[in-house]
């Protein structure tokens, strides 16, 4: 029987707030344990929390660049559980009027289809702490410590609809919000320090039918690739328990990245019951119309509209410009290079080939490019001035990746100035036609494809600098 | 009067006429505890040298010329679920005896902005749970008009300490009754402000969306006062109303001519001992007397008052104590050998009965399957308690009632019946269900010689009416200025 996969995701997305949900305390990673603490974030007998402004507003605004709707009317709920991180063992977090539902994101498959993935809601709740075990888990450890900088972080769980189909769906899903959630500024998404994480719920039924089949689900999954080789893991195993006449049991396994599986975790009747209710230490929250309408004319152009825009004022491929507007940074590099006269579809070539295989090779994010867009942007200008020639600019770019000068100064520093001059490239050709008489015989006989040799010479005793086009020109009328 | 039997705002003029010194005070309020609180046990801890040091400090002050604030000087009580920096603050708990908190609550912030001298930390129920400070895990309180009598509850330590003159005033919380039906058993002046006009900030939590924390006093005038000082918003607290504070000693004014004063017909039903009914009707008579018009009103939800307060307290109170766990501070069971293990013991060990019966319900109520039956239903009923309220107030200024339905009775004469226990709230729990501020004066004495207490219920943010009411009462007699005959005097 062949099967389809029914996968929906739930995003949890730190946001970059300079201090806490519920304190003042700041949120800075990485800084020594139990630093960032007050006796709110402890949970210290009698405190209470107040919400931080901030935190509403970037919840509103990924609500709204997630096409959700704002509930003008919303609460927070004590999500009810042990566990040591969670030093009131509860969880603030929002349960039955979240601030934001019935949103989406639109997909662009490889195949180049596209497919809207449905958002149920979005709620604001505190991360947790982070446990510090002697061993390797609590389970096997003579001790453990808790670290409560993270206490109190604020988050924001962003739920889809199971609308998702197919491992890669689920990673273009989580890619589409991150940049969207980093277009809008609420979320730095550094996924290796844990600012943005999913959890996955995956579950077969037989191709085409409409009944869902038992999920299980997959916690804290930390990058694309893990969500991608999770997922498929997953499948492939409900398949096979399928295949051989078994049932899926409903529950939550680990993802083990180093054995590429899954372990089973917690089975259904071990499951929480979080006993919800109305956090009583909060008021509820009250939107109005007028702050959600400011909070939607604060947004930038989203990532959408801005393909939109580059595709038709640029004419750049539906293709080029979804890579280029995949992230804001590069999309306001992309701006920039263009701000200084450059070529729009020559800018949009060398930002996603030689910038990017250089920026990839030494993990830099294009924020921190040796080669700002300005420099880049008076390359790609000499480039279609006709001063340089593509293939040397390759030469131009890696010296500027080097040295902070300008691309004038280094065409001009190492000679790499393009030979446009005729009679200089007619001398060339002239010694090169009399060194290679077995090609111009081969040519003259009707192999054409041997001029291609002689180009070749051409350029290689001009150092590159000769123009390709005027060689070509010039050999042909010399060949007759 | 002895010193320690004097009302704060007598004792304040004194100060401000130097006719006494805050040593002379607070020496008189420790001799006073060296005398009688073998009997009446209403400290957890009695910070004795600190005590000393603030009334010297004072001293200077007012040797200078300087001028003082209405506390200033003046030796009380702190209930010890209030945080007190640098000073334990256990909650009458076992999971808490150890502990420190490292902040003061906002109310302990205002109040030594008024320099008083804190004499100490009063007992109460574990966790402000319970009506006779019987379920202190430490110690059980006498009332010091009879030690063989409970002080009522859960702020019985606050409540004793300024009957028996080891305070001059004190605060206390009430989630249920807990500041007004200690005040009526002991004969003191007992108020919980409207939900949000004290900040809770720093008040560990029994109920969150019940709790308030208020004064004890010797009269309606310090009660006034001491308003004043822990009245406000507070930025800290969310749930505290963002309301101008009036100046409450401006409501002590003896005229209740022309006021509404409502009777609840419910309140006077089963259960209510003939003593407080013949007093409390005396009252009502008196209040008549002296000008204001009374009319009968019904409040028909309140048979389900304590069925609802039942079910919201609890379940506020599980998830509000799930954070005594052993982990990063609080007592810690020895031992155990996993996380679950470490929890469980930790909590078996370290809480008491009560408070242990408490979270069991609550969790019960929120538990999946029952949340719509049980705790969704009490908040529907909490809605129609509040309605009553509404209705009510659209005829009448006040309600006038009795605060509990019986006197102190004998310590160990209900701890080990539950229910019967929850039923001595009737009277106090609507208040604290709809919000609604509400004070005890006392109103006379059973024919075992122990006070009763007439309650006066305000519309939300009156206290001020509520005071003009008790003021112009109390002034009408003179049962304020009686005190418990206890030790030697
Ligand atoms: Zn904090």
């Amino acid at each position: 029987m062949s099967y389809e996969a029914v996968i929906g995701l739930e995003i949890h997305s730190e946001l970059k707030t300079n201090t806490k949900i519920f304190c003042g305390c700041a949120t800075t990673f990485g800084a020594e344990h139990n630093t960032h603490v007050c006796p709110v974030c402890l949970g210290l007998p009698g405190v209470l929390p107040t919400l931080n402004k901030r935190v509403l507003e970037f919840a509103i605004k990924a609500g709204l660049a997630l096409n959700c709707e704002i509930n003008k009317f919303s609460k927070f709920d004590r999500k009810n559980y042990y566990y040591p991180d969670l030093p009131k063992n509860w969880q603030t977090s929002q349960y039955d009027l979240p601030i934001c539902e019935n949103g989406y994101v639109d997909i662009t498959k490889s195949n180049g289809e596209t497919k809207r993935i449905r958002i149920t809601r979005i709620h604001m709740e505190e991360d947790a702490g982070k446990l510090v075990h002697s061993g390797n888990t609590i389970k096997d450890s003579d001790t453990s410590n808790v670290d409560y900088n993270r206490t109190g972080v604020p988050l924001i769980e962003i739920v889809s609809e199971p609308d998702m189909s197919s491992p890669e769906e689920a990673r273009l899903y989580m890619e589409k919000v991150k940049s969207i959630l980093q277009y809008i500024d609420v979320s730095n998404c550094k996924m290796e320090e844990g600012n943005l994480r999913a959890d996955l719920n995956v579950s077969l039924r037989p191709a085409g039918s409409d009944v869902l089949g038992t999920r299980t689900e997959m916690k804290n999954i930390n990058s694309f690739k893990a969500v991608e080789e999770a997922l498929t893991y997953e499948i492939e195993r409900q398949e096979e328990v399928l295949e051989d006449g078994g049932h899926i049991i409903q529950e939550t396994r680990t993802w083990d990245p180093d054995r590429g599986i899954t372990l089973s975790m917690r089975s259904k009747e071990n499951a929480h019951d979080y006993r919800y209710m109305p956090e009583p230490d909060l008021v509820p929250i009250i939107t109005t119309d007028e702050e959600i309408e400011a909070f939607r004319k604060s947004l930038p152009e989203l990532p959408d509209a801005r393909k939109a825009r580059l595709e038709e004022q640029f004419g750049l491929s539906a293709y080029d410009a979804g890579i280029i507007t995949s992230s804001r940074e590069m999309a306001e590099y992309f701006d920039a290079v263009i701000e200084t006269g450059a070529d729009a579809k020559l800018a949009a070539n060398w930002i996603m080939g030689d910038l990017s295989k250089n920026l990839n090779a030494e993990s830099l994010e294009i924020s921190d490019s040796p080669v700002d867009a300005k420099r880049l942007g008076e390359m790609i200008g000499l480039i279609s001035k006709g001063t340089i020639s593509s293939k040397i600019a390759k030469k131009v770019f890696e010296e500027m990746w080097k040295s902070p000068d300008s691309p004038e100064k280094i065409v001009k520093d190492k000679g790499l100035v393009q030979i446009t001059d005729t009679k200089a490239i007619e001398e060339i050709v002239d010694k090169v036609i009399e060194a290679n008489q077995k090609a111009v015989e081969d040519y003259k006989s009707g192999n054409k494809k041997a001029i291609g040799a002689l180009v070749g010479q051409v350029m290689k005793q001009s150092k590159g600098k000769a123009n390709p086009q005027t060689v070509n020109q010039i050999l042909a009328q010399k060949l007759g | 009067m002895k010193l320690f039997e004097q009302p704060a705002h007598v004792l304040h003029d004194m100060l401000v006429n130097k006719e006494i010194t805050s040593l002379e005070l607070t020496e008189a309020v420790l001799a006073r505890i060296d005398e009688v609180e073998g009997d009446v046990k209403a400290y957890l801890t009695i910070t004795r040298d600190v005590a000393i040091a603030q009334a010297k400090a004072v001293d200077e002050k007012i040797a200078k010329g300087e001028t003082i604030s209405f506390l200033e000087g003046i030796p009380g009580a702190i209930k010890d679920n209030i945080c007190t920096k640098g000073v334990k603050t256990t909650c009458a708990s076992k999971i808490l005896q150890n502990f420190v908190a490292p902040y003061d609550a906002t109310v302990m912030t205002k109040l030594k902005a008024q320099n008083p001298v804190i004499i100490g930390k009063a007992n109460m129920d574990e966790f402000a749970m319970g009506g006779s400070t019987e379920n202190s895990a430490f110690q059980k309180t006498g009332n010091p008009w009879n030690t063989e009598c409970v002080p009522g509850g859960s702020s019985g330590g606050s409540a004793a300490a300024v009957a028996a003159g080891t305070a001059v005033w004190a605060l206390g919380s009430d989630t249920g009754g807990s500041i007004r039906q200690p005040a009526s058993f002991c004969g003191v002046v007992g108020m919980k402000p409207t939900y949000g006009r004290v900040s809770r900030y720093g008040l560990v939590a029994y109920a969150s969306s019940l709790d308030q924390i208020g004064p004890i006093t010797k009269d309606v005038t310090d009660c006034a006062h001491i308003l004043n000082i822990i009245s406000g918003r507070d930025e800290m607290d969310s749930t505290s109303v963002n309301e101008e504070v009036p100046d409450f000693t401006k409501a002590l004014v003896e005229d209740v001519k022309g006021l509404k004063v409502g009777i609840p017909k419910e309140y006077f039903v089963k259960g209510i001992d003939p003593d407080v009914e013949k007093t409390v009707r005396e009252a009502i008579d008196k209040l008549k007397e002296l000008g204001a018009e009374i009319v009968e009103i019904s409040l028909p939800n309140t048979d389900y008052a304590i069925s609802t307060y039942y079910l919201i307290s609890p379940a506020e109170a599980a998830t509000n104590l799930a954070r005594y766990d052993g982990v990063s501070y609080g007592e810690r069971a020895e031992d155990a050998a996993d996380l679950v293990e470490m929890i469980t013991k930790t909590r078996t060990q370290y809480l008491g009965e009560e408070v242990k019966r408490r979270i069991m319900i609550g969790n019960y109520a929120l538990s999946a399957g029952y949340y719509d039956a049980y705790y969704l239903k009490a908040l529907k009923v909490r809605r129609l308690i509040k309605e009553d309220f509404d209705k009510a107030f659209e005829q009448v200024d006040v309600i006038v009632c009795p605060t509990a339905p019986t006197p102190a009775y004998k310590i160990g004469e209900k701890i080990s019946n539950p229910l019967e226990m929850y039923l001595q709230d009737a009277c106090t729990v609507p208040l604290n269900l709809a919000g609604l501020p509400g004070i005890s004066v006392p109103c006379g004495y059973s024919s075992d010689n122990m006070p009763i207490g007439l309650q006066i219920i305000g519309k939300a943010l009156d206290e001020e009416t509520i005071l003009r009411v008790a003021y112009t009462y109390e002034q009408s007699q003179s049962y304020h200025n009686d005190r418990a005959q206890l030790g030697g005097n």
